[in-house]
């Protein structure tokens, strides 16, 4: 039964082979028909386009999108530039053209060659972009020669245009050529040597948005390369514009304020996390980077002691000094150690063993309590604290902002800054905390390193009492047309957990410091707005007596954190001035010039707010630096 | 070994028509490659080594009756998935598919093979399975979960030619068993939200492309779709008599992308015109037509859907590569047997022979 089965089925396969066979006997007679079409019935065309006109793609470069701050005012845009391309599959003397062009141009022969080289392997038919960005006498030159100068091309691009030179540097990065090693990546399949991608800042980490696709038109040329008609275009599409949350008034007189001085500031929305100043100074010119950086201008960019090229504000990991009371103070009252009444009689130095650490002040702050040790920064209530405290009750503390670890601002290579502990020493070095390690760490020296984001972001949870927000530098995505396309979220991404109440007394203290006398950060003041703020001077490098011949590069570095409105805070800045020496009179001023902007770029312009707000209103003008310095010993 | 009646039996038909094919094919090779520097030996040289091996291999299928690979065809499965699975965690990358397993002195492709066991497996399956009035939907299941493994695997290397002919093949031999009508309507409603699925899912960001450059050809001035213009280019300016040997510009002037590979067809069409490739494609139908009838005649159930299976492997080779050639398909990279230069192709084409030898030697055996 089963056989006989399997006998009809098998009859029933056999029978199928016949159908089969038609339905094959079809599809091939379908080719047949459709080469029928091709070679017979358009064979003609083909033929024509095939003898004596070759198909050449001429890529049209797509433009890069803007890049914006807040207010919609343009920072990045873009200009026309002109490139030198060879079409290889035109050339019959590669040597003869590269001399002719080096003659007529005075192009560098070997760096047009070693360009041809490097696109060995690609289609013959695509241009290789021998030299970029020549001028318009060279272009012109090119035209003149043409006929001599089979297969070269001028191709028409548009290059960068940083609006405001130098300002932003860091953050907005710079664009330069495709490497190799980015073209074998994921997600560079589209891209073809020569093109130009972010290599740094937000041209870098916002590449994806502000690329654009690149266009091209089918150009039908004849043998000689004489163009005869355009078969198709596809137009490029302009890559999307970024909108900053940087003001860039408030960044551009950041940066003035800070004149020659090297260093790095962070100014953030406080109840966003909205970078509204984000400065590495000096800055660097990113439109040399697009081009050939000229030698003379790389060697002095390399030489230059104030490093030009390094982004102090993102990678910069500095002691924050006296700015780490903020923690260590909180520290104390999370931990019981210390309240608001606690004092401690400092008499210039703190006696720990065998050691002795020593104020700032060698003659002493007398009895101190919490607020009088923030107004005036004594070290000796700080060492104190940390020896009841210990190190890691600290860190904890500090950990509870976050700091050790990058903020994920949205820029390649944040550094996370170091916060110590025991057994990050013991993992570390393989050794033991040393009792006496702890109070250095306590005034922030010693293994303590931050990063100006930190600095900022700790300011500003200590502003809005606990929340933490991702510091971020951009607002929206909108495309060329400037329709919105992504908008980016305030995210917070932790609290700290510590009871309001806590926060309140050390603000008082930060408020002390710039508004009591005796306070350190008076050179902070606004007027018309209040601000709190802590000081900072972080050693560089241990002297047994700073005079002012130490040299540039031994001298401590000044720090200044603050925040504003005190009543209701807004703004809170971080200022690193490197080798700035003394927070009070370096940095201090600069935090006041950079919230300056940020609260007269808030108001309608010129209508003067009379000073009634600020509640302890003893100065009509900004104290000059009161000689109430801070110094390590 | 070799019974002596075996030789009196040997299809010349098939053997005939695979040398002229191959030999049409390494005179092709030798006119796509001369534009190109070439050190060592000349690529139809190769192709014709190639051949001899691919024969010989053949020749060793044809010794062995092929009745014994139903009984290794689930072991030979078990051990290709294996090898596909080692392919993604140790295989050698190359133009961004991992494809090629490194043995020491040779590398072997396990996509290929899968080809050729996929056959073995599904006519062994197919073989002890008995479904009057055509298949359900439920008698699919186990065969569907076979097919499954291996093509998605192939995918993720990702090789979409290869996994599309793995699936082409054993739906195939799929239909030579028979459907019922309810079954046929049931998948096409399935297959709908699969294509959808493996478009968000499985394809990468330049298969798709690939497709929607297919779909439009403007789209992509320096990919597939200059490939697919200048090929139509090609075979378009071919005309009725074609351009003479060594005469093709496109391909003289290097336009057509791996010319003596996947785009062989057209320079073949460019210098031969449209009698050469009408000559070209009744060889090829003629193999076609002649593996079915292999499947016909062969008297027992495993040896016909074996025929089978190896016909639709060489039919959609044809039909696909033919079809991306002249603007039909996409560009995906599928050979044509004995024709495209490449060692793999021939090898695996050769093996189907032999297994189509095998069959067709052993019918009178019954």
């Amino acid at each position: 039964m089963r056989e006989k089965r399997f006998v009809r089925e098998i009859m029933e396969m056999k029978h199928r082979t016949m159908v089969l066979s038609f339905v094959v006997g079809a599809i091939f007679f379908v080719l047949l028909l459709r080469l029928w079409h091709l070679q017979i019935l358009s064979g003609e065309d083909y033929r024509s386009m095939s003898e004596n006109n070759r198909l050449r793609f001429v890529p049209i470069a797509a433009s890069r999108g803007t890049i914006l701050d807040r207010n919609g005012t343009v920072l990045v845009s873009n200009r026309p530039s002109f490139s030198l391309a060879v079409i290889p599959q035109e050339v019959k003397d590669k040597d003869d053209l590269l001399n002719k062009l080096a003659a007529l141009l005075g192009l560098d022969r070997a760096e047009m060659a070693d360009r041809w080289d490097k696109a060995k392997g690609r289609a013959k038919y695509y241009p290789i972009v021998l030299a970029s960005n020549i001028s318009r006498d060279q272009v012109e030159i090119i035209e003149e020669n043409k006929m001599r100068l089979p297969g070269v091309e001028i191709e028409m691009k548009p290059v960068r245009d940083y609006v405001n030179g130098n300002m932003g540097s860091h953050l907005l990065g710079y664009i330069g050529e495709v490497s190799e090693d980015e073209l074998n990546r994921p997600g560079f399949e589209e891209y073809n040597p020569g093109d130009y991608i972010g290599k740094n800042g937000i041209e870098r980490n916002w590449e994806q948005e502000l690329h654009g696709s690149d266009g091209g038109r089918q150009l039908e040329v004849d043998a000689r390369g004489r163009v005869l008609r355009t078969v198709s275009e596809s137009l490029p599409s302009v890559g999307n514009s970024v909108v900053l949350t940087i003001d860039s008034a408030v960044q551009k007189s950041a940066e003035r304020a800070f004149g020659d001085q090297a260093g790095a500031a962070v100014a953030m929305d406080v109840n966003t996390g909205e970078i509204l100043a984000f400065v590495s100074n000096p800055g660097f010119d990113p439109s040399l980077f697009s081009g050939k950086l000229p030698a003379d201008k790389w060697k002095e960019y390399l030489e230059d002691k104030r490093h030009p090229l390094e982004n102090k504000a993102l990678t910069g990991q500095y002691p924050p000094g006296s700015t780490f009371k903020i923690i260590s103070a909180l520290a104390g009252l999370e931990n019981g150690a210390i309240n608001d009444s606690t004092s401690v009689n400092c008499t210039g130095s703190y006696k720990l063993g065998s050691s002795t650490f020593k104020c700032w002040n060698k003659h002493g702050h007398g009895s101190t309590n919490l607020k009088k040790s923030l107004r005036e920064s004594c070290d000796v209530y700080y060492y104190a604290l940390g020896e009841r405290l210990g190190v890691d009750l600290i860190a904890a503390t500090a950990k509870k902002f976050l700091l050790g670890t990058p903020m994920g601002i949205g820029l390649t290579n944040e550094k996370g800054g170091m916060i110590p502990s025991t057994e990050w020493k013991l993992k570390r070095f393989g050794k033991r905390w040393f009792h006496g390690e702890t109070l250095p760490v306590a005034i922030g020296q010693g293994y303590v390193l931050m990063t100006p984001i930190q600095l900022a972001s700790m300011t500003a949870t200590v502003a809005n009492e606990g929340t933490i927000y991702r510091p971020h530098l951009v607002k929206r995505v909108v495309d060329g047309d400037g329709k919105p396309l992504k908008e980016v979220k305030p995210e917070v991404i932790g609290t700290t957990g510590i009871s309001a109440d806590k926060f309140r007394l050390v603000k008082q203290g930060l408020f002390a410091v710039v508004n009591e006398p005796g306070g350190t950060g008076a050179a902070a003041r606004l007027g018309d707005v209040t601000v709190a703020g802590k000081t900072g001077t972080s050693q560089v490098v241990k002297l047994r007596d700073s005079k002012q011949g130490t040299p540039y590069q031994f001298r401590d570095h000044a720090l200044f954190v603050a925040f504003a409105p005190y009543e209701k805070p807004e703004i809170a800045v971080a200022v690193v001035v490197e080798h700035g020496e003394h927070g009070a009179s370096a940095a201090a001023p600069i935090a006041g010039r950079i919230m300056r902007a940020w609260f007269d770029s808030k108001k309608p312009p010129k209508k003067a707010a009379p000073a009634d707000s600020a509640q302890d209103d003893e100065t009509d003008e900004e104290t000059p630096p009161n000689g109430q310095e801070e110094r390590r010993p | 070994m070799i019974d002596r009646r075996l030789f009196t039996n040997i299809d010349w038909m098939l053997v005939g028509l695979v040398i002229v094919i191959s030999m049409l094919g390494i005179v092709n090779i030798y006119s796509a490659t001369t534009p190109y520097k070439i050190i060592g030996a000349p690529y139809y040289v190769k192709q014709f080594y190639w051949m001899a091996f691919g024969m010989f291999i053949a020749l060793l299928i044809c010794s062995i009756d092929y009745h014994i690979l139903e009984d290794f065809s689930y072991w030979l499965y078990f051990l290709l998935v294996l090898l596909l699975v080692a392919v993604l965690l140790v295989g050698r990358r190359s133009m961004g598919a991992t494809r090629w397993l490194h043995l020491g002195f040779f590398n072997i492709q396990p996509s290929e093979l899968m080809k050729i066991v996929i056959i073995i497996t599904f006519a062994r399956f197919f073989n002890n399975f008995h479904a009057p009035g055509g298949m359900t939907v439920r008698d699919l299941m186990f065969p569907l979960g076979i097919l499954a493994v291996p093509a998605l695997l192939i995918m993720k290397q990702p090789d979409l030619g290869t996994a599309t002919l793995v699936v082409l093949i054993a739906m195939s031999m799929t239909f030579y068993v028979g459907l019922r009508w309810t079954t046929i309507v049931s998948f096409i409603l399935v297959t709908i939200p699969t294509c959808w699925l493996a478009w968000s899912h499985f394809l990468r960001p330049y298969q798709k492309n690939r497709i929607l450059d297919f779909l439009n050809p403007e789209r992509s001035r320096l990919g597939s779709g200059y490939h697919i213009i200048q090929s139509k280019i090609a075979v378009g300016s071919g005309g009725l008599f074609g351009k003479g040997f060594i005469k093709g510009t496109q391909s003289q002037l290097r336009f057509l992308p791996e010319q003596h590979t996947d785009f062989a067809f057209s320079v073949f069409t460019e210098e031969w015109g449209f009698i050469g490739a009408l000559v070209l494609i009744i060889l090829y139908l003629s193999l076609v037509l002649w593996g079915l009838n292999i499947a016909r005649r062969c008297n027992d159930r495993f040896g016909s859907l074996l025929a089978m299976g190896v016909t639709a492997m060489l039919f959609w080779h044809i039909v696909i590569n033919m079809g991306m050639v002249i603007g039909m398909f996409p560009v995906v990279g599928v050979p044509m047997p004995f024709f495209s230069y490449g060692g793999t192709s021939m090898i695996t084409s050769m093996v189907g022979i032999g297994i189509l030898q095998n069959i067709s030697m052993r019918r009178f055996m019954f």
